[in-house]
């Protein structure tokens, strides 16, 4: 019995439960719609189910190792993932039109997705490094260092992803204090660069904007998502048409139902009060988290836990927002409900960060 | 001080930071606040218009697969058509066990191994959930039985659907090529190119060929319907319909009876033949022998099929006309030639003494005629009509290689001619530029000997080679060679002429090309290397007979046909154009493996020309006319 207690008190020590708690009513809340999107494919489930249990371990481990650690890896990582960005640019095979996987003879990976990791560890560290003397050219220095892996993306081409790591980039920029004026500054850059940005996009990254414009323009392609995924939702009413009594799901109108359109099928079998209980249930989440970031006490996991907190909840609105047709089609998953690997890996490895953040010993700055 | 000062910093910091993460979390609050009124009207609001959209009236898009255009030769004769026919399919995703079904079906509608085999290679490359054909062009006894027996079978079901058929098969095969099922190569193409829209419920995509390379013609606009469907997905009715464009007809200035012709006169003899029209470029046939069936690939073709075309030692894929380079042999002489007189290295009176051979002052190496004792007094009449060598390697002597190069790429050999399919490779005219770059050795003036004759690294297309003869024979004139003469527009019945495009024109004496020309006139004369086949033609006709060696000959060594593998025999080669003087066709033969171009490539051209000009069909294939020449060795070159 006392060795059940350590080992139940060694294996929870560094975990933060009431996070841990909000994360598995999510997870839960996934698999029972991925059972439906799937049409009761329980194979796809257990997968998935699989992937958490995966993510779940990594989560765990990252959450044991103390912060001054996981500072040590910022810059390897970045480096690492720039190199593997620049190698995808050169050697990445292609798929579906886009270069974003690199084939390392074992495995194929995705470098895009260290990334989404290792920018705002990078960023983070940069700024706890240069944080007695913040003066204007280390913001540029740290834009510097976000745009380059941003453009590498930008160029496979993958917007969603781009445009995600950019934000969670231009978080930690925010959150070490860029001066408004600065920030008004790049965002009216940004509009006068969008022009060029826009040559610099992909044929069909320009009709997914030109559809969100006019869904019916495209009804047999891009227009079509946004259109069946309305239907979805709007026709799910207040209560929904219960689990498993999707017709738009059921009868396959909808599109990538069990990836980036998930939530058109929770929305459709649940309606307006399951989709009050999920935005209920995030922001559960996001409020510890932001208590957690609030705690945190130095520079460096200030800016970790905020950025990754606010990732986050990006990749929900992004989502739920082109789900429900605000948002052009950018191809971001849910977190924590869209079926895939490694989203979910990656979503828990900054979990386990904020646990870490907030279950080690605090440090105090002397 | 200092540190105090540090200190108040952080603290300012540490409140500056805490004021942005509050102010963060207002931002998510609004963000979440403006996705909670988007779902409240989709979800409240306009519950009732989405719900009707949904439940009562569910309405789904169909794409509508536009017909795809036909294929006809310049007189209107078929070369790719659709038929509509009945085809039984397989959604693999609402089957269970598969085999067992695919068995139970077999007792009622006949499925060979071979349907078997072709649909389990589909249902590799597949998704799952996408209906694939087991067996099609059912009769109407099979629809009938499998009517009778549906309810047994979900997931099965019959389609119409529109097939495309070869009539001629592996007569044009080569040109036309073929379509076939749409790859994931293929979608990463079309989405690449932003068509991926225009395909869907496309099944079919052209892959080689004519149908490959005018794909965006032939094609079509897909149409779509909005149709009614009920809970179960079943439609009732369409609601509206916008209606596909069948893709354009193209008409090809191919002639199928030229073609026809051609492949008589082939028999089973391996090689190419290409003939294009000297006042315009058109291409009036184009052969690769053998060809192939190419309506096996269109459902998929299956292992069997494939194994047998694939590793076949005749290759029956490879496009020989397009895709096959081989030495010019002496075709290449009326080329050097004419860059002899026009670069002022030869005139037409010059004579020289042929003793059989040639040597390069100071060095031993003797460089044959392929005439023992060789051909006495020779000019350069008479080195064009008995092809003698001699004359050439001391002409390649004083020429030299750059000379060669530039005076000679002008007619388009080692280069792709731009014709209007893909796949085309460029040859090689050997330059000491290249050999430098390929094989780091500077260029010896015995590689210029070997060149003169078109051996040594010339490497040239038969596409190319009919290219170079319809330059001679329209005096320059560089059209570009096309197959496609007109396209269709299949709804208006409009005929958009491709106009003949000239894309420069040689600065040529005439006096020059009259010289060559008389002396390639009387190759098919009395005395020339390719009299016999110029015996009795009803109209006079131009041509140079040439050998491309397989296998190098050694220093000292005789070529001996017989003691050859057949494999490694030299391959006949014959360029020509008729009627000499107003020529209506230039084209270049290539027989693989028979030896020389006068007793078999030349005698196939007479065969064409005879078709074109006068409308006879040959009789006689060229096999029998081998055996038919007695004196093969008379005519080596």
């Amino acid at each position: 019995m006392i060795e059940f207690k350590t080992i139940w008190h060694y294996l929870t020590r560094y975990v933060d439960s009431f996070l841990l708690i909000g994360l598995l009513a999510l997870m839960s809340v996934g698999l029972f719609v991925l059972y439906s999107a799937t049409g009761a494919n329980i194979t796809r489930v257990s997968n998935q189910f699989f992937n958490m249990l995966i993510a779940l371990v990594i989560m765990w481990m990252v959450a044991n190792i103390p912060l001054q650690q996981i500072m040590r890896l910022a810059l390897p990582l970045y480096l690492i993932g720039l190199v593997l960005l620049v190698s995808v640019a050169l050697f990445g095979e292609i798929n579906n039109g886009a270069r974003r996987w690199l084939n390392i003879g074992i495995t194929r990976i995705q470098p895009s997705e260290l990334m989404k990791i290792a920018i705002p560890l990078m960023m983070a560290w940069y700024f706890d490094k240069h944080e007695i003397t913040l003066r204007l050219r280390d913001y540029l220095g740290a834009t510097i260092l976000l745009m380059l892996p941003v453009l590498l993306i930008l160029r496979q081409p993958d917007l969603g992803t781009a445009l995600l790591i950019a934000a969670s980039g231009f978080y930690v920029l925010f959150l070490a204090g860029l001066s408004w004026r600065i920030m008004i500054g790049l965002l009216l850059t940004a509009s006068a660069s969008l022009p060029i940005f826009w040559t610099f996009m992909h044929d069909y990254q320009r009709r997914r904007i030109m559809t969100l414009l006019d869904p019916t323009q495209d009804p047999l392609g891009a227009g079509y998502h946004t259109i069946q995924s309305s239907i979805a939702i709007g026709s799910g009413g207040i209560g929904g048409k219960g689990w498993l009594n999707g017709t738009q799901t059921q009868l396959d109108f909808l599109p990538e139902q069990s990836t980036d359109f998930i939530f058109a099928v929770f929305s459709e079998e649940f309606g307006l009060i399951g989709n009050t209980m999920l935005l209920l249930l995030y922001f559960l989440v996001i409020g510890r988290c932001l208590v957690i970031t609030a705690n945190a006490s130095t520079q460096f996991t200030r800016l970790i836990a905020g950025s990754i907190t606010l990732t986050f909840f990006t990749y929900i609105f992004v989502n739920m927002g082109m789900v429900s047709g605000i948002l052009p089609i950018v191809g971001v998953p849910l977190p924590l409900i869209s079926y895939g690997g490694t989203s979910m890996v990656t979503m828990l490895l900054g979990f386990g960060i904020l646990m870490s953040i907030q279950t080690h010993p605090k440090l105090v700055k002397t | 001080m200092k540190q105090h000062v540090e200190l108040r910093n952080l603290a300012a910091e540490l409140s500056k930071f805490r004021i942005r993460l509050a102010l963060s979390a207002g931002f998510m609050l609004v963000l979440f606040f403006i996705l909670y009124v988007r779902f409240y009207y989709l979800q409240v609001t306009q519950q009732e218009h989405y719900h009707t959209l949904a439940e009562a009236n569910r309405i789904s898009i169909l794409p509508i697969v536009p017909n795809r255009g036909v294929i006809l030769d310049r007189h209107g004769q078929a070369l790719a058509q659709n038929y509509s026919a009945y085809a039984l399919e397989v959604v693999p995703s609402k089957i269970k066990d598969l085999d067992a079904t695919l068995d139970e079906l077999s007792t009622l509608i006949e499925i060979t191994p071979t349907d078997r085999q072709r649909f389990k290679k589909l249902l590799k490359e597949s998704k799952r959930f996408k209906s694939l054909p087991i067996r099609s062009r059912l009769t109407d006894v099979e629809i009938a039985t499998f009517a009778a027996n549906r309810y047994r079978f979900p997931g099965i079901e019959i389609k119409a659907r529109v097939f495309r058929q070869y009539p001629e098969k592996e007569i044009v095969s080569h040109v036309i090529g073929y379509i076939s099922r749409i790859n994931d190569q293929d979608l990463e193409h079309l989405e690449r190119n932003g068509e991926l829209n225009n395909y869907r419920g496309s099944q079919y995509i052209g892959k080689i060929g004519i149908e490959q390379s005018y794909e965006k013609y032939l094609h079509g606009i897909t149409g779509f319907e909005e149709v009614e469907t009920d809970a179960a997905g079943r439609s009732i009715r369409v609601l509206s319909r916008t209606p596909p464009i069948s893709g354009n007809n193209l008409i090809l200035s191919l002639d199928l009876g030229l073609q026809q012709a051609v492949e008589k006169a082939f028999g089973d003899r391996r090689g190419a033949l290409v003939a294009l029209d000297p006042n315009n470029g058109e291409v009036l046939a184009f052969v690769s022998k053998p060809g192939y069936d190419n309506n096996l690939f269109v459902g998929g073709i299956d292992h069997e099929n494939w194994k047998l075309l694939n590793e076949s030692i005749d290759r029956p894929l490879n496009n020989r006309a397009l895709r096959g380079v081989y030495p010019p042999g002496s075709t290449f002489k009326p080329f050097m030639a004419l860059a002899a007189l026009e670069l002022g290295k030869r005139t037409p009176e010059y004579s020289m003494n042929d003793p059989g051979f040639f040597s390069l002052p100071g060095v031993d190496r003797r460089y044959r005629d392929w005439k023992p004792g060789g051909h006495g007094r020779v000019d350069l009449h008479k080195s064009l009509v008995v092809s003698c060598d001699t004359y050439y390697y001391s002409l390649a002597n004083d020429l030299g290689i750059d000379n060669i190069y530039d005076f000679i790429s002008q007619f388009g050999l080692g280069r792709k001619t731009g014709i209007d399919v893909e796949g085309e490779v460029s040859g090689l005219l050997p330059s000491a530029a290249w050999k430098m770059n390929q094989y780091k050795q500077k260029w010896y003036a015995g590689d210029t000997i070997s060149v003169s004759i078109g051996q040594g690294y010339n490497l040239t297309t038969p596409l190319q080679l009919a290219f170079a003869t319809m330059l001679i024979a329209n005096d320059g004139k560089a059209f570009q060679p096309h197959f496609v003469k007109q396209i269709q527009d299949s709804h208006t019945g409009e005929i958009r002429e491709i106009p003949p495009q000239l894309l420069y024109t040689l600065d040529l004496k005439s006096k020059h090309l009259e010289v060559v020309k008389r002396a390639l006139v009387d190759v098919t004369q009395p005395g020339g290397t390719a009299a016999k086949a110029g015996a009795n033609a009803a109209y006079t006709f131009a041509g140079k007979t040439g050998t491309s060696q397989v296998i190098g000959i050694k220093q000292g060594e005789r070529y001996d046909e017989k003691r050859i593998n057949e494999r490694h025999r030299d391959h006949a080669m014959f360029i020509a154009y008729a009627p000499a003087e107003k020529p209506q066709i230039a084209l270049a033969v290539l027989v693989e493996n028979t030896g020389t171009g006068g007793s078999t490539a030349a005698p196939i051209a007479r065969q064409v020309f005879d078709y074109f000009l006068l409308g006879q069909m040959p009789e006689t294939t060229v096999a029998q006319l081998a055996e038919l020449a007695e004196d093969h060795d008379h005519d080596h070159l």
